[in-house]
């Protein structure tokens, strides 16, 4: 059994014999049962840091969204020497490269895209390093595209399958970064040294091969981060001794990742809880106030609020506002039923207030009716007053991740330290209706993408018809959109392994297969109009159906008509049946979720007109949320069809946005409080998986696109499909989008 | 045959009418012609639907789980006592399945007669609290404002006290319509004669409905009438003492 004297006054036994956070975290975190009155305001230092910060992102801003970028470096561990913000304030230091906010390098999942971002902005990319990885190094995007087939190519092309991470890191892996405070480097090294010796049976199979590759590689980060650490006059040899190691060995475990990978979301994992047993011990010997332990945290936030990578701008149209999903999960239950809220979970939210709203880092509450009240309803205030908190079930999540999981993108768990994913994007399941009756042909762009079957002919809809006919098409889609993610991840694998945050997995790694569902909405309430009204099609000269007339009413998705919910239910339950029957690499598990991001915009663009109304090139509604105009009954009639989708049959997520206007959700701030709490308790009981607030009303945001430079608009921040972001960073197009969105207001 | 009532619409989250939050049904018909009604469309004509008490019922308990612990229902409209004995049977079925249950009324149709407070007796049986609007205590400004009196509406009040129900009082202020200072006095000498007036609400003016008004055809004369000032509203609550 491990012993170091830094672990003093802690107790429990199973994490001193095996790399176990949770057991640790189980035997040591104190429950906190009261309300928001200890927290202390911000530092001196901490209101000059953010100040400083603050001006650097409006530079940022002014000069067209990117500060600094690195032309010569390639990004890795120990690429850069030590920089910082203000080194005589930070209590938590380390940048991705020399400066703050200066982008990074980053050409192992494609130097094109990689050298594009550079030109994109006014920088020339180096010859040298062209010539590198171009004709010594291969990259993950050129091995994808040498082995795409022509109809994962078309199909890609076509955006029936979009939104691929093949022209970007595919991110959404955790690293136990808490692994590095608890036990130091030497000790995760030792225990991955002894997987590598016991690897296998000696028989070299590929997939051994290939684990014992992947092991050394992360034996060497590991030393890497040590160094990296090293640097900045830290040793994490060992364990951290107290709060402030902890908080600053935990960093640099995420740092080594963010140096190495540009993933679309990067996420942070689940630290509060963990962080508390630091703080309190600390509290306990009288070595650290309240005032510090929250400055630390806020310094640590400051931190993930500061992750930039640099984009292209096809990324950017996907995930407008310059998102890196360092998605941070507080709150939640144990397994024994305690409530894992601690007066960190408090701290972190209490960043919003100190340094006011942010996007960064994508705080997320892990919710069940059974948190303590006072903690509940502090997440309330801090909802209505920064617009800046996701919640996500924990009570569905629990049974099946168990009570360590971590929110790994905008909504998706993962088990921590023991589970990756392989992030799948979208299939448009939209389009493929409009495929079903155009026999696989592309209204948009007038090809044959889908195999040829036969088109639909009549001038009437059938609904028995256009289902046997989507059912076919969607057999299709599922089958070569995972063959095209299998290809991907293959060569993600191969050319841009996160090793620095596999180190900080079990070797013994769970895999899933994330796909997901682009279009939800418009396919349930088109199969409504078709079966419930009456669908004319219109068609051009060559008898291809471009557009629709649609004749009487019809139930819509979002209003707690079963008629309409039940259509949902079947789509959800169909697609992910047919992702089950394909192989998936690696033998992981496949999932699906019903979230886009800000892509239902691109999405949407590249769909012609639908049977439910929606025109050619409208966005689709993000995620699960129902139709733009559907929702004719409030939003607890909306909040209720979205609830009936099995969460089991969507383990990658269903994400939620909804917007309230805060004269809607009661006179006074104690009124919008308790309903906003009432709404999420009432929504979550009934088995929905995840819920962004937003609470303010649409002239807010009519003003702000409008007079952008306005000082209280530079951090006013929006939750959009699964994540948060500023609100003047979006294009204007998504803008646009946000503001004709339902917003739930009061008559 | 079960009593249908006359529905203009329902809302599934009503977060500013009553306690917690509550499922509204609109009630359809209305004697009163506020000159800033906001819900001018469920007058007369238009649409409505018939529905009966165990359908609403039903409808609203799909939203029981968000009620926590004030929620409940709330009658709306339109004004509710028009329909009087359909709004009874609605609140008696509530009552049978624990659910809290509120009238949000203006009081105009109610009149001391046996036979209305009969009516009104049973129908306060199954009513957990009333919110009643006062538009204005100076009867000639009130006629002006409403086209009606106030003199049944105050006796509404007085009875609720006598019967000691629980009441909200809400007074919609609007900028030199009923925002005197004198009537503001005179409504709280008169509240100050009344038990179990719970809460006073002052709900400061809004154009949010206006549009409404376009879309019936319908001349909006309060258009240059804007929303009362910060200012206007403390004045308004200090008068009330809230």
């Amino acid at each position: 059994m491990l012993d170091f004297k830094q672990w003093n006054g802690f107790k429990g036994e199973h994490w001193r014999e095996e790399i176990n956070t949770r057991d640790f975290i189980q035997n040591n975190y104190t429950p906190y049962f009261g309300d928001e009155s200890f927290l202390a305001g911000p530092t001196e230092a901490t209101t000059k840091l953010w100040d400083e910060l603050q001006d650097l992102q409006k530079q940022e801003r002014a000069k067209g969204g990117v500060l600094d970028m690195d032309t010569d470096i390639v990004s890795g561990i120990t690429s850069h020497e030590p920089g910082y913000l203000d080194k005589d304030l930070e209590k938590i230091v380390g940048l991705q490269t020399d400066k703050p906010l200066k982008r990074a390098f980053m050409p192992y999942g494609g130097i094109r895209m990689a050298e594009e971002a550079l030109k994109t902005y006014g920088y020339t990319p180096n010859p040298q390093l062209h010539k590198i990885f171009t004709q010594y190094h291969k990259t993950h995007n050129q091995g994808v595209f040498d082995a795409y087939t022509p109809e994962m190519r078309l199909a890609r092309k076509n955006k029936i399958i979009t939104g691929l991470p093949d022209t970007y890191g595919r991110g959404r892996i955790v690293g136990d970064y808490r692994r590095i405070a608890l036990y130091g480097i030497d000790t995760l090294m030792e225990a991955k040294k002894y997987d590598l010796a016991h690897c296998g049976n000696g028989k070299m199979r590929d997939d051994v091969i290939r684990r014992r590759e992947e092991i050394a590689m992360q034996i060497n980060a590991l030393a890497e981060i040590k160094e990296m650490a090293l640097s900045y006059g830290f040793d994490i040899s060992e364990p951290a001794k107290n709060a402030a190691e902890a908080c600053q060995w935990l960093y640099f475990g995420y740092l080594a990742a963010i140096k190495t990978q540009n993933g679309a979301a990067m996420s942070v994992g689940r630290i509060s809880t963990f962080l508390d047993i630091y703080i309190q011990r600390d509290l306990d010997n009288g070595t650290l106030t309240e005032q510090q332990a929250q400055e630390l945290i806020d310094h640590m936030v400051m931190k993930f609020r500061m992750v930039k990578f640099a984009r292209i701008p096809s990324y950017n149209e996907l995930f407008s506002g310059d998102p890196v999903w360092a998605t941070l999960s507080v709150a939640g239950k144990g397994d024994d039923g305690r409530s894992m809220v601690t007066k960190n979970d408090f701290r972190f939210l209490h960043t919003l207030e100190n340094m006011g709203p942010s996007p960064e880092p994508n705080l997320t509450v892990l919710y069940t009716n059974k948190l303590p009240e006072g903690f509940k309803k502090y997440a309330a205030t801090i909802s209505i007053s920064t617009s800046s908190i996701q919640y996500e079930n924990d009570d569905v999540m629990r049974p099946v991740w168990g009570d360590d999981y971590s929110i790994c993108c905008c909504v998706s768990a993962t088990q921590t330290g023991k589970e990756m994913q392989f992030f799948g994007a979208r299939a448009n399941l939209a389009k493929c209706l409009l495929y079903a009756i155009n026999g696989g042909f592309d209204a948009t762009s007038k090809m044959q993408v889908g195999p040829k079957y036969t088109p639909i002919t009549s001038e009437y809809l059938d609904f028995d018809e256009v289902m046997k006919k989507y059912d076919d098409m969607m057999s299709w889609l599922a089958s070569i959109y995972v063959h095209t993610l299998n290809l991907i991840h293959y060569m993600h694998d191969k050319y841009n392994y996160e090793a620095a945050e596999m180190a900080l997995i079990d070797s013994n790694v769970r895999r899933t297969f994330a796909t997901g569902i682009a279009g939800f909405s418009h396919v349930v309430d088109s199969l409504s109009a078709i079966k419930y009204a009456k669908v004319k099609t219109i068609r051009d000269e060559n008898g291809v159906v471009v557009d629709f007339e649609t004749i009487g009413d019809f139930p819509r998705y979002g209003n707690d008509d079963d008629r309409a919910d039940e259509i949902a239910i079947w789509l959800l339950n169909t697609f992910l049946q047919k992702i089950k029957q394909c192989h998936t690499y690696r033998d992981s598990e496949p999932t699906t979720s019903i979230l886009t991001i800000t892509s239902n915009v691109v999405y949407g663009k590249a769909t012609s007109s639908m049977p439910d109304g929606r025109k050619a090139g409208e966005p689709l509604a993000p995620g699960a949320n129902p139709s733009y105009g559907a929702e004719q009954n409030g939003l607890l009639a909306s909040l209720n069809s979205v609830a009936k989708l099995p969460y089991e049959w969507a383990l990658d997520g269903i994400s939620n946005t909804q917007t309230i206007h805060p004269d809607a959700l009661g006179h006074d701030d104690n009124e919008r409080r308790d309903n906003l709490v009432n709404v999420l308790d009432g929504y979550f009981v009934k088995g929905a998986h995840h819920l962004n607030v937003n609470v303010f009303g649409k002239e807010k945001l009519i003003d702000a696109m409008e007079h952008p430079e306005k000082p209280e608009y530079a951090n006013f921040t929006i939750r959009v499909s699964g994540y948060a972001v500023k609100f003047i960073d979006l294009t204007k197009e998504q803008q646009l989008d946000v503001i004709s969105r339902t917003c739930h207001s009061s008559m | 045959m079960a009593l249908k009532g006359k529905i203009h619409s329902t809302e599934s989250f009503g977060a500013a009418d009553g306690p917690g939050i509550r499922f509204i049904v609109f009630f359809k018909g209305c004697n009163m012609r506020c000159k800033y009604c906001h819900n001018p469309d469920t007058w007369y004509g238009g649409e409505f639907k018939e529905i009966d008490a165990d359908e609403l019922i039903n409808t609203a308990l799909r939203y029981k789980s968000y009620w926590g612990e004030n929620g409940g229902i709330t009658a709306s409209g339109g004004e509710p006592l028009l329909q009087i004995d359909f709004l009874t049977e609605f609140f008696k079925k509530a009552k049978q399945k624990g659910i809290h249950t509120t009238l949000d009324t203006a009081g105009q149709p109610f009149n001391n007669s046996p036979q209305f407070l009969e009516k009104f007796d049973e129908l306060m049986k199954y009513c957990d609290l009333v919110m009643l609007d006062i538009k204005e205590m100076n009867n000639t400004r009130h006629k002006e404002l409403t086209g009606q009196s106030n003199e049944n509406i105050l006796q509404m009040a007085k009875y609720l006290s006598k019967i000691g129900k629980p009441m909200w009082i809400r007074y919609v202020l609007v900028p030199d319509n009923s925002d005197f200072d004198e009537d503001l006095a005179s409504l709280n000498g008169f509240l100050k004669t009344l038990d179990n007036v719970k809460k006073v609400e002052i709900l400061p003016y809004h154009t949010l409905g206006v549009f409404k008004w376009e879309n019936l055809g319908l001349e909006y004369k309060l258009k240059d009438v804007l929303p009362p000032s910060d200012e206007k509203i403390k004045n308004a609550k200090e008068i009330l003492g809230i």
